[in-house]
């Protein structure tokens, strides 16, 4: 039993590569996050039924967690857009718009915001268009979900591009051929290959959005129970040294996403299941 | 034989390091400063720290090396208590100080009564920014609360000079109801005390409809009104508006200094538990008493603070302010934290002003 377990790792050094997963996983995850368990088990329950009974407070998880959604899933589809132009279509430039793309990974996202700020305000260059038709979209909430589809692109762009590469275009022709519509072929062809991606795309980039801070104070506007977001309270409150409240709010923070993330992998893994099984 | 060739000419480089020490007439003692400061001091104190370390060493044949830090308040306030050794801690605010002392121990808790003018070299005050030509007439603080005026100040939440700002709202309010600020609160609980508050209260309310953007910092307020053309009037620290005004000449914005606004008090102490263990208290401590030396103060009045002794500083340069009733914090709310515990703590008055608006 003992051998047959060996002899299924056929490439050595299984025992040192775990042990460096677990140390490092440990020293750069698990520690500070234990720090962050440790503190929130100390803390009276008031503080957390404080914070849930704030309607301040439970605005800004609102605002946050719909505007990360909306976020991520406008680049769900506009992201799967440039992902496939990319790989299907080859066009001169395009290797100079593949790394445009990764743009908003390696922009400081103050300036980021502080960029999409000075477009979309009153005086700006696309806001000076769209005040006459009463759009306001700099310090509103319209604002935040801009800032997080900003940030979000590139995470759902590269996790489809492998993908995209990997599907042959030669099932499609094959379905096309046999008389599928067009429709069709995407609907039962396409998306099912690409799922998997797409999933895991939007789970990136919705979890990127959650956390973030730099980029959408500047254009949120910061308005008390209107554009406040979670990380700005955070903030707020350690500004004031409440620890126990900031903690409290990571910390409800962190378990909201924990869940919705685990949700998106079980979803993942069942449909993942279900393909194999039909297919 | 090689061996001793190479310890040889370990002995001769040691001695030739030593020699170039005690050689070159180097002042007895040495030592390190850090001042954690907050951000519109920057331009202040690197040139206060050229002054000081050039007279400390002249007095006392002994040389100090200043480095600075600079940040938003709060925030450097929350590096000391986590961990960022500061010898000496020259703040926006005493709330801030009180809390490194209160989370840490290592300020003594009468560090305010320490220094002079309770511990507050310089003071400010809040007064306007305006657009060129004063369009829209403001004036005074009535004039925020007119229906057509967009303000724009920072988030209490995040910024201690929004706090001030907020603060000096409802001081001018108080004050206006009732017409003097003694005795002050908690000595007399009135009703005539009460009615004056909600009076206050309702002002504030109205003054804060008229914000339309609370940035998470004052400088990130100040590019909100001068960058991006948006709101009538800015609140903000005088020394910040002077040097809105003369230092981007072309940016279009003019002072208004109301008639009445609050002292704000950027207080400095020294970290004794920090100087105790570098050795470093007599440094730190001249360093923080020489801030009220006359040359100290006439480079205060220069960078656009209020020096605590005008007479001082250069007449001139005390010219630029302007003459207006100043209340302080404990005449018009008693201490900074019966202030913070009444409007910007959970379910303070702040927050209240926005529930229901949604």
């Amino acid at each position: 039993m003992r051998l047959q377990y060996r002899q299924r790792h056929f490439m050595p050094g299984f025992g040192i590569s775990l042990g460096y997963t677990v140390f490092y996983l440990s020293l750069l995850v698990l520690i500070p996050m234990s720090v962050l368990g440790l503190k929130a088990f100390s803390l009276d329950g008031q503080v957390y039924l404080d914070i849930l009974r704030d309607p301040r407070t439970l605005a800004a998880f609102k605002l946050t967690f719909g505007a990360a959604f909306a976020g991520a899933g406008i680049n769900l589809v506009f992201g799967f857009i440039v992902a496939w132009t990319l790989v299907r279509h080859p066009f001169p430039g395009r290797r100079m718009v593949d790394a445009l793309v990764d743009l908003p990974f390696a922009l400081p996202t103050a300036v980021s915001g502080i960029a999409l700020t000075t477009l979309f305000a009153r005086t700006g260059l696309i806001g000076r268009m769209l005040e006459p038709l009463g759009i306001q979209i700099a310090f509103a909430p319209a604002g935040v979900i801009v800032a997080l589809t900003f940030i979000g692109l590139p995470f759902i762009v590269r996790t489809l591009q492998p993908a995209l590469e990997d599907l042959d275009p030669e099932y499609e022709e094959a379905a096309l051929s046999l008389g599928a519509s067009r429709l069709r072929t995407f609907l039962t062809v396409i998306f099912p290959s690409l799922r998997p991606a797409l999933l895991s795309g939007f789970a990136l980039a919705l979890a990127r959005a959650l956390g973030e801070y730099g980029s959408v104070v500047f254009i949120s506007g910061n308005m008390p129970m209107r554009t406040e977001i979670v990380s700005l309270l955070i903030m707020g409150k350690l500004e004031q040294f409440d620890y126990d409240g900031a903690t409290a709010l990571a910390v409800m923070t962190l378990l909201l996403s924990f869940m919705i993330l685990l949700f998106l992998n079980l979803l993942q893994w069942r449909l993942g299941r279900r393909t194999q099984q039909g297919g | 034989m090689k061996r001793s060739y190479v310890v040889l000419c370990r002995c001769a480089a040691l001695l030739i390091c030593l020699g170039i020490c005690c050689g070159c007439g180097s002042p007895a003692r040495q030592v390190e400063l850090l001042n954690v400061s907050y951000d519109p001091t920057r331009e202040f104190y690197q040139q206060y720290n050229a002054w000081f370390t050039r007279t400390w060493e002249e007095e006392k044949d002994s040389r100090v090396l200043i480095r600075q830090s600079h940040g938003g308040s709060g925030k450097q306030a929350r590096s000391v208590i986590d961990g960022l050794e500061a010898h000496v801690v020259t703040l926006a605010l005493a709330y801030d100080i009180d809390g490194i002392a209160e989370h840490t121990g290592l300020i003594s808790p009468a560090w305010q009564t320490r220094l002079p003018h309770n511990s507050a070299p310089y003071t400010s005050t809040i007064v306007f920014l305006v657009r060129k030509g004063n369009p829209k007439q403001i004036r005074d603080w009535e004039d925020l609360v007119r229906p057509d005026v967009e303000v724009i100040t920072p988030n209490p939440a995040t910024s201690g000079g929004a706090r001030w700002n907020y603060l000096a709202a409802w001081g001018y309010a108080l004050l206006k109801e009732l017409g003097t600020l003694s005795p002050p609160p908690g000595d007399a609980d009135s009703a005539v005390r009460d009615a004056a508050e909600e009076k206050a209260r309702d002002f504030v309310s109205r003054l804060y409809k008229n914000v339309s953007v609370l940035d998470s910092g004052a400088r990130a307020s100040t590019t909100t009104f001068i960058q991006r053309g948006i709101g009538d009037v800015l609140l903000t620290w005088e020394n910040e508006a002077f040097l809105a005004v003369e230092v981007m000449a072309q940016s279009g914005v003019e002072i208004v200094v109301p008639s009445v606004s609050i002292l704000t008090e950027p207080t400095v102490a020294w970290v004794d538990g920090v100087v105790e263990k570098r050795g470093t208290l007599s440094e730190a401590r001249a360093y923080l008493e020489y801030l009220y030396r006359p040359e100290a103060q006439r480079l205060i009045a220069r960078h656009y603070f209020r020096p605590c002794t005008p007479e001082y500083a250069d007449p001139q340069d005390m010219q630029r302010f302007a003459a207006l009733r100043l209340f302080t914090i404990e005449e018009a709310f008693g201490s900074w934290r019966a202030a913070h515990e009444k409007h910007f703590a959970q379910d303070g008055v702040f927050e209240t002003l926005f529930k229901g608006a949604s």
